[in-house]
């Protein structure tokens, strides 16, 4: 989806601030990352691209607001409403007890959510796949232009553009159909190369390359490997 | 007057309603909390930097396979199911982001800093890296060239960074010292 969280090349942000605290994490912070882990490891909250997508579902103010495990708790919230393990009134109940009033909520729970009816098959995402991947290091190729309403992974700066293929990284469970429930249906890997001109055009600083790791479906040949194959053929 | 709701106050919240339905321990947290601050953070990555100063075989195997070449290390704490290494050089220098999300490789660099997940960086360091890199204090070589490596799947990357001249004489203790997470990631040379 277009999402607040698809942040690559936006333009407005200013200066990073690397010098004020917290980092890495406040203690509530740290208890919240925690409280993710232990949902996930009760099987609260199926898989970590579920989990991503939840974050990114969020609502976009928050996102840009409540920092990043403040993402962390829109997201999981998100997941647990869904998922019928709580409801948001409770949770508001809870907040008013400890002294808080409810105004903006991060969480953005779908009337009707996925249903992932199976298991994460592991902690890691790695999985074998019998087909040869498609594309090797050294090919050009084109990332497609589409932005799917759903989870993707191909950030919109790349859409379109043409790159080349550096390295390959086997199979991997896909994020795009995997965060909706609709399998890991694992797919080949890569990175691909993408110079800076090809990506932000003549304003480019010089001699900047920019690297995606892209799923197999992200990708077709580039324009002019598809030339040269024409004039082959 | 009451205080308005902040995610701190929501998160304590979920949490106690989460131990209150019996669904999750505080235990559960707390036991995570302490492992990971007694063992999960960049001095795991500099350990395995300096190595690869000190060793050339270390290093070429860390560079072709890095998730093979540290497992001996059994670093603990998720996230690196696969590590990519990327070597800084004279002619080349490598920073690493995620754009989507904030993905980093824990295990061996602990939790990313607060500025590696916010807005500015995400947005700003693919389209203009030497601009950013130059606001860390870092002036690259206009002759040098710039690798971003955005983290967009589950591969993780770590910046091995080039050894300063003052450390070549320098015992591990030394160099490991002299190792930082901002070098790890690339926003900075040791």
């Amino acid at each position: 989806m277009d999402g607040i969280h698809d942040l690559g090349g936006k333009h407005g942000f200013g200066p990073v601030d690397h010098v004020s605290g917290g980092e890495p994490a406040l203690a509530w912070e740290m208890r919240m990352l925690h409280m993710v882990n232990a949902a996930f490891v009760a099987g609260l909250i199926g898989n970590v691209d579920q989990f991503r997508h939840a974050i990114e579902r969020i609502d976009p103010v928050s996102y840009l607001n409540d920092g990043y495990y403040g993402r962390w708790l829109g997201g999981l919230e998100t997941l647990l409403v869904e998922r019928e393990v709580i409801r948001t009134s409770e949770l508001n109940d809870r907040v008013e007890q400890l002294g808080g009033v409810v105004s903006r909520i991060a969480s953005r729970p779908s009337a009707l959510p996925d249903r992932v009816t199976y298991p994460p098959a592991g902690w890691h995402g790695q999985r074998s796949i019998l087909a040869p991947p498609l594309y090797q290091p050294g090919q050009h190729v084109r990332a497609l232009s589409h932005g799917p309403t759903g989870h993707t992974r191909l950030p919109q700066y790349a859409r379109g553009r043409e790159g080349v293929i550096v390295a390959c990284h086997d199979g991997w469970v896909y994020p795009d159909t995997n965060a909706h429930g609709r399998g890991e249906r694992p797919q080949h890997l890569y990175t691909v190369c993408f110079e800076g001109e090809e990506l932000w055009g003549e304003n480019a600083e010089a001699g900047v390359r920019v690297h995606l790791d892209l799923f197999e479906p992200y990708l077709e040949p580039a324009a002019s490997a598809r030339r040269k194959q024409d004039e082959t053929e | 007057m009451t205080e308005p709701c902040d995610p701190e106050l929501r998160a304590r919240a979920l949490e106690a309603l989460l131990i209150g339905k019996g669904l999750i321990t505080e235990a559960a947290i707390d036991d995570r909390i302490t492992l990971f601050n007694q063992r999960v953070g960049p001095m795991n990555g500099a350990r395995v930097v300096a190595r690869a100063w000190a060793d050339a075989e270390f290093k070429s195997e860390l560079l072709r396979d890095a998730t093979s070449a540290i497992a001996p290390y059994q670093f603990v704490g998720g996230q690196v199911d696969k590590l990519v290494v990327v070597e800084n050089t004279p002619e080349v220098h490598n920073v690493v982001v995620c754009t989507l999300c904030s993905c980093y490789p824990w295990a061996v660099m602990g939790l990313p800093p607060k500025w590696y997940k916010d807005p500015a960086y995400r947005s700003r360091v693919v389209r203009e890296p030497r601009k950013v890199l130059a606001e860390f204090g870092l002036m690259l070589s206009p002759d040098r060239e710039v690798r971003v490596w955005d983290s967009s799947a589950e591969v993780r990357y770590m910046v091995l960074p080039m050894m300063p001249e003052n450390l070549a004489t320098a015992d591990e203790t030394t160099r490991i010292a002299a190792i930082h997470r901002d070098a790890l990631i690339g926003v900075a040379e040791v």
